[in-house]
């Protein structure tokens, strides 16, 4: 039998996960968690550093790397190269990005329709 | 054995609320009052203040604020530990007792200082021993900047602390001591845990890295359900409950505001996280994977299950040094056509900034209103935008072009796009730029001593 294709929905990753950033040098790091333990398998299934990287294409220089902490439905993605060479040499008005955490709360992923928000 | 022992976090930056440790000492039952002076920046300010006076080169603030505190610790039998000392710190503890006597209280304080962070004076001797001090983020050589160091300090950890608390210290004051140990060492000194206890190691630490920052663990900075969490005009900063076998509660004094719960102190533990199995310190290498928290009642969230692996044989050193200059300068433009006005304005300016002849490492425009904060990410603003704040920063190697331009932005309120205002502020300050390398030292390489002293 072929096996059917659920029925997905676009949810934007705010209504999903709360986060807080902060930086360590040019690096901006992101942590992901999810407001319900359910969501975290979603996150951590379609939250990929390779979609981060292309969430952030044009904004951060260098390349992005995720690690998971199941432990507390978290992903945390480290930004290399987000804050024009960081703290005091930074010209960015986010010199220490402390809001990379909401501009990744923008991004959009498919979710099952039938999940409860 | 006390158990539990309370370690209240008072300050999670040099610059945080006057009124945090005050509360934190009167609010209700405490045993330590932890406080964090020092941003890696701090330190190269503090060596310039100290080679114009000897006698400064320490955070200033603390030492009124000992004034404010010092009865209500001595009768509390609360102890301090803070990294306040900067680069100065038997400057700033012998502040300290002059207030502590001031008051009446001589015999009744003693005063430890933490000393051997600061190696700014010996990095000749140890670049020749052979240790590189290369940049640990992108392996460039020091003699890059060799001749424009302006501070050197090793993190120290716990143990130092430890000491200094062994040998009846009530106020302790160091430099660079990282945030972490000024909590994990008071746990360590009371439950009498031993070095190769990663797991307590680790768990003392991870309770540091909650309640470094101050309020962002109880509902400051916080995104998860913030328009409900209540009183932050006197929000309660965090305190560790902390048990010997290694677990903790975080809480804060009752009748006091913001909110404790696992949401809102998740978001603190993965704050500035790198990779979170390995948080590594000089005092242990904690894995973040491994914690478990649980409500535990009203604003109180237990900490349980953290893992530890031994330290490692270096200690990271925090360098500064001088790296050119920068300006931003701001005009804000006001509808109709707020954007397309700041937008113009910008192409204007930065025509006229290549006219001259200005050569920059870095301009950077920023339209605040519109793409400040997410850049493309905020998509198309409102054709209506009410108003628009052009942003524009420039750096440079030389203080020359930067200079310059402060002064091209001011005439284009009467020589560019209209509808400009909101340039009160005057010209943009030119400002030097004192930037931060991080580097390795072997532990062996770095000597801590500590001092007790009477009041």
């Amino acid at each position: 039998m072929r096996k059917t294709r659920e029925a997905t929905k676009k949810v934007q990753l705010v209504k999903l996960a709360h986060a807080r950033s902060g930086d360590k040098g040019d690096t901006a790091n992101v942590g992901l968690i999810a407001l319900k333990p359910g969501f975290y398998p979603l996150l951590a299934k379609k939250v990929t550093a390779a979609r981060v990287a292309r969430h952030f294409k044009g904004i951060i220089e260098g390349d992005v790397e995720r690690f998971e902490l199941p432990n507390l439905n978290a992903l945390n993605f480290l930004l290399h190269g987000a804050l024009d060479g960081g703290g005091t040499i930074s010209l960015k008005t986010d010199a220490q990005g402390k809001v990379f955490s909401t501009a990744l709360l923008r991004m959009e992923i498919d979710v099952p329709r039938s999940l409860k928000l | 054995m006390k158990s539990p022992v309370r370690i209240a976090s008072g300050q999670g930056f040099w610059g945080d609320w006057l009124e945090a440790p005050y509360h934190q000492v009167t609010g209700g039952p405490v045993d330590y009052l932890v406080m964090d002076y020092l941003a890696e920046v701090t330190m190269s300010i503090m060596q310039k203040q100290k080679s114009r006076d000897p006698s400064l080169g320490y955070a200033k603030d603390f030492v009124p604020l000992m004034r404010r505190l010092l009865p209500h610790l001595v009768e509390g039998k609360i102890k301090v530990i803070a990294n306040a000392g900067g680069v100065n710190p038997g400057a700033c503890a012998e502040a300290v007792i002059d207030v502590a006597r001031s008051l009446g209280l001589v015999g009744k304080v003693r005063i430890g200082v933490v000393i051997g962070d600061d190696l700014l004076d010996r990095l000749d001797e140890i670049i020749a021993s052979g240790v590189s001090l290369e940049n640990m983020d992108d392996g460039r050589p020091i003699s890059e900047v060799r001749d424009n160091v302006q501070s050197a300090n090793a993190y120290l950890g716990a143990w130092p602390v430890v000491e200094a608390l062994r040998q009846g210290a009530d106020i302790i004051v160091g430099g660079r001591i990282t945030d972490t140990g000024i909590t994990l060492a008071p746990m360590i000194y009371e439950f009498g845990w031993e070095k190769r206890q990663w797991d307590l190691m680790a768990a003392g630490t991870v309770a540091g890295h909650m309640i470094e920052c101050g309020a962002q663990c109880s509902g400051g900075n916080c995104l998860v359900g913030w328009e409900q969490i209540p009183r932050m005009e006197k929000p309660g900063y965090p305190i560790i409950e902390a048990h010997a076998d290694g677990e903790f509660v975080v809480t804060k004094h009752k009748d006091t505001g913001g909110r404790i719960t696992v949401p809102v102190v998740t978001e603190q533990l993965v704050y500035e996280m790198g990779d979170p199995a390995s948080y590594i310190t000089p005092d242990v290498v904690a894995d973040f994977t491994s914690i478990q928290l649980a409500q535990a009642g009203k604003d109180r969230v237990r900490v349980s299950g953290v893992k530890g692996a031994p330290e490692t044989d270096s200690l990271k050193v925090s360098l500064s040094y001088f790296y050119g200059y920068k300006a931003v300068g701001t005009l804000v433009y006001s509808w109709p056509d707020a954007f397309k006005k700041a937008k113009r304005a910008n192409a204007i300016l930065r025509r006229r900034l290549n006219d001259l002849g200005l050569k920059f490492e870095r301009v950077l425009t920023e339209y605040v209103g519109v793409d400040a904060t997410h850049g493309r990410l905020a998509g198309k603003p409102d054709p209506d935008i009410p108003e628009v704040q052009l942003r524009v920063g420039v750096r440079a190697e030389e203080r020359e072009p930067v200079e310059r331009f402060s002064r091209e932005i001011a005439p284009l309120i009467l020589n560019g796009p209209p509808s400009v205002t909101g340039f009160a502020g005057g010209r943009p300050k030119v400002e030097e730029i004192v930037a931060y390398w991080p580097a390795l030292i072997p532990k062996d390489a770095v000597e801590t001593r500590v001092e007790v002293w009477d009041a």
